[in-house]
């Protein structure tokens, strides 16, 4: 089937050459940072983990809300959703493998990856993150491939395939929460170490992602013949209305917990998020601007008259995205560091390698996401 | 009919009974023998420590032996064994009024050798683990260099080599091996040289004896007796982590 998508008009290639494009220059910058060490990224003795380690948490959140298309068609029977649970699937898909690639960039050694299976370690969230990342590639690989020759060859999906569309549920849930975990279990960062952490990822993921999805749709709806129609849009939104309510609601319960209780090291994170410590405030214009973001788009959501139209709704959906990537892709990892346990606050930016990088992985995504959405469109005859 | 039957469950219950009886057993003679075997602390006492004047024995003494490269860019530094702010090693000791002369020394900051430790906790592939003597190793030829141990450490112990060390060496020693860019290190409690009955670098690199070293497990040496008779601190020791270093007071 994927031969499908070497079938295309001057705009499909065109598209496809700026993807490859922007892929070459981060490919060519990793051969730098490859040769000369991690050294060429901001990141230093003590903010060890930044943009990558960053990026990587936000996309697990965007791959694990394919499951908002995927559960209520396959528990609910929504038949709005019908055609778009492949989407979700097929984005998930993309979101899986810049996580995969966001992880490898940021290895000091690379070409020792696999002793993480050669030496597995299951005390390690880290192993546990592997083996829930490979496997809802898998999954949705295996469910997306299947369903949709079936749908080629106009045949009923083959039985075994529903219990692995069960199974990706609860699969997808892991994969944000294992994540979550990566960093709740660390005494060492009070600013992650809360019970809230995979919830918290887990609301804002599925605020995110529905946004995302509703945007794609529109996109889709402008330049092919498949429209998801009135209902699904509104639903989509709905489902991210209440989540950026709950996303908002928990960040506000972490917000009380940590300022009443005045602990000072549970304190001094929040502070260096929105208010700055000496020596550094960076973080401060864009945690407002998260916060400022997310309150827009929650008006702009509650009211029906800005929700049912498509302008306001574009707006709402841009905010939530941008907001949550401010709030996981670049504040929450980064603050768990700041201050140091010895106190000390420095300055972390992304260096033009680290984002060029960053930008050929996000390349990688999207050029994963046109070839497989061209496949699907293409086998259900709507490609424009 | 029910004999047989009495008789198959005590027969059962003394197999179990058995069973479990070599099971602890084994697990009393692996803890006699672990209380035979050595557990190496340090005892680091900031009082005798030569700061006034720059003294530096115990550090250089450290990186020259174990080739730890000097980055002068301090967002690349490696670090084994360093100087910092009492405020900021015992950040969780406020100690607003005690005197000067303690809180306004410099602090030596190394790894604590944690009797649980956090990084080796975390490490995804067994690159750094603790040993039955309880020094806290690494392997560097194991370690991917993702450096969820450095985020794990409450004491800011490891270091990344965020670039390539060996430019950074002044004089390279042969006996030890100098790293690559990309993994992390940290201090090893000399693990080379007290598994051959020597002291740390930094033990006999200081002149004033500020640091002493020893084995935990034996009532009769340097650091049980210094730990008798002073109060130590140890830091952070809310955490759990049981440090193994030792602060007098």
């Amino acid at each position: 089937m994927i031969e499908r998508a070497l079938v295309g008009k001057r705009g499909y290639w065109a598209w496809m050459g700026v993807l490859v494009s922007v892929i070459g220059c981060g490919v060519l910058t990793y051969l730098r940072q490859l040769e000369s060490g991690l050294g060429i990224t901001g990141l230093s003795r003590d903010v060890t983990w930044g943009f990558y380690i960053a990026q990587f948490t936000f996309l697990v959140g965007v791959a694990a809300s394919a499951v908002i298309v995927v559960l209520p068609y396959a528990l609910h029977g929504v038949k709005a959703f019908a055609r778009l649970a492949l989407l979700g699937e097929m984005l998930a898909i993309a979101a899986v493998t810049m996580c995969l690639l966001f992880i490898f960039v940021d290895m000091g050694q690379p070409t020792r990856i696999f002793n993480v299976i050669l030496y597995p370690t299951p005390r390690s969230p880290m192993f546990w993150d592997m083996i829930v990342l490979s496997g809802y590639l898998v999954l949705n690989a295996v469910i997306s491939r299947t369903s949709l020759a079936a749908e080629r060859d106009e045949e009923p999906a083959p039985s075994w395939v529903r219990p692995l569309v069960l199974l990706s549920i609860p699969w997808a849930i892991s994969i944000h929460t294992v994540t979550a975990f990566l960093y709740s279990g660390l005494a060492a960062r009070p600013f992650w170490m809360t019970a809230l952490l995979a919830p918290r990822f887990l609301a804002s993921a599925f605020a995110s992602g529905p946004a995302l999805l509703i945007l794609v749709l529109l996109v889709l709806k402008r330049l092919t013949r498949f429209d998801a129609g009135k209902e699904a849009i509104g639903r989509l939104a709905t489902i991210a209305t209440y989540a950026l309510a709950t996303s908002i609601f928990f960040l506000l319960v972490e917000l009380f917990t940590a300022l009443y209780g005045n602990i000072p090291e549970h304190v001094s994170h929040f502070r260096y998020l929105f208010l700055g410590l000496p020596g550094g405030r960076t973080l401060v214009p864009w945690s407002w601007t998260a916060q400022a973001l997310a309150a827009l788009a929650l008006v702009l959501l509650l009211l029906p008259r800005t929700r049912r139209r498509e302008g306001p709704l574009v707006l709402a959906c841009v905010s939530i995205f941008v907001s949550i990537w401010i709030e996981k892709g670049l504040g929450m990892v980064v603050t768990g560091f700041i201050p140091s346990p010895l106190g000390k606050v420095v300055r972390y930016v992304p260096t033009a390698p680290e984002l060029l990088i960053g930008l050929g992985i996000y390349g990688v995504g999207l050029l994963v996401l046109t070839v497989l959405y061209r496949v699907a469109l293409s086998v259900r005859g709507e490609l424009a | 009919m029910t004999e047989t039957v009495k008789e198959g469950r005590r027969r059962f219950l003394k197999l179990a009974g058995l069973g479990a009886l070599a099971f602890s057993a084994r697990k009393v003679l692996g803890k006699v023998a672990g209380e035979g075997a050595r557990r190496w602390a340090m005892v680091v006492d900031p009082s005798r420590c030569r700061w006034d004047d720059g003294c530096n024995g115990c550090i250089k003494a450290c990186h020259a032996a174990h080739n730890v490269p000097s980055v002068p860019d301090p967002k690349h530094e490696v670090k084994w064994i360093w100087k910092e702010k009492f405020a900021d090693v015992f950040a969780d000791q406020e100690a607003p009024h005690v005197a000067e002369s303690l809180t306004s020394r410099p602090i030596l900051a190394l790894c604590n050798h944690c009797d649980d430790p956090p990084c080796a906790r975390v490490c995804p592939t067994k690159a750094t683990w603790r040993r039955d003597d309880g020094i806290v190793a690494i392997d560097p030829h194991r370690c991917i260099g993702c450096r969820y141990c450095v985020a794990a450490c409450p004491y800011g112990s490891r270091s990344f080599n965020w670039v390539d060390p060996k430019p950074y060496l002044a004089r390279v020693n042969p006996d030890y091996p100098a790293r690559t860019k990309g993994i992390v290190e940290k201090c090893t409690f000399c693990v080379e040289r007290v598994d051959r009955g020597r002291l740390p670098a930094c033990v006999e690199g200081c002149p004033e004896k500020a640091l002493i070293f020893g084995d935990l497990n034996d009532p009769q040496s340097d650091v049980r007796r210094t730990l008798r008779s002073r109060y130590a601190l140890r830091r952070r020791p809310s955490l759990g982590t049981h440090p193994e270093v030792y602060y007098l007071v």
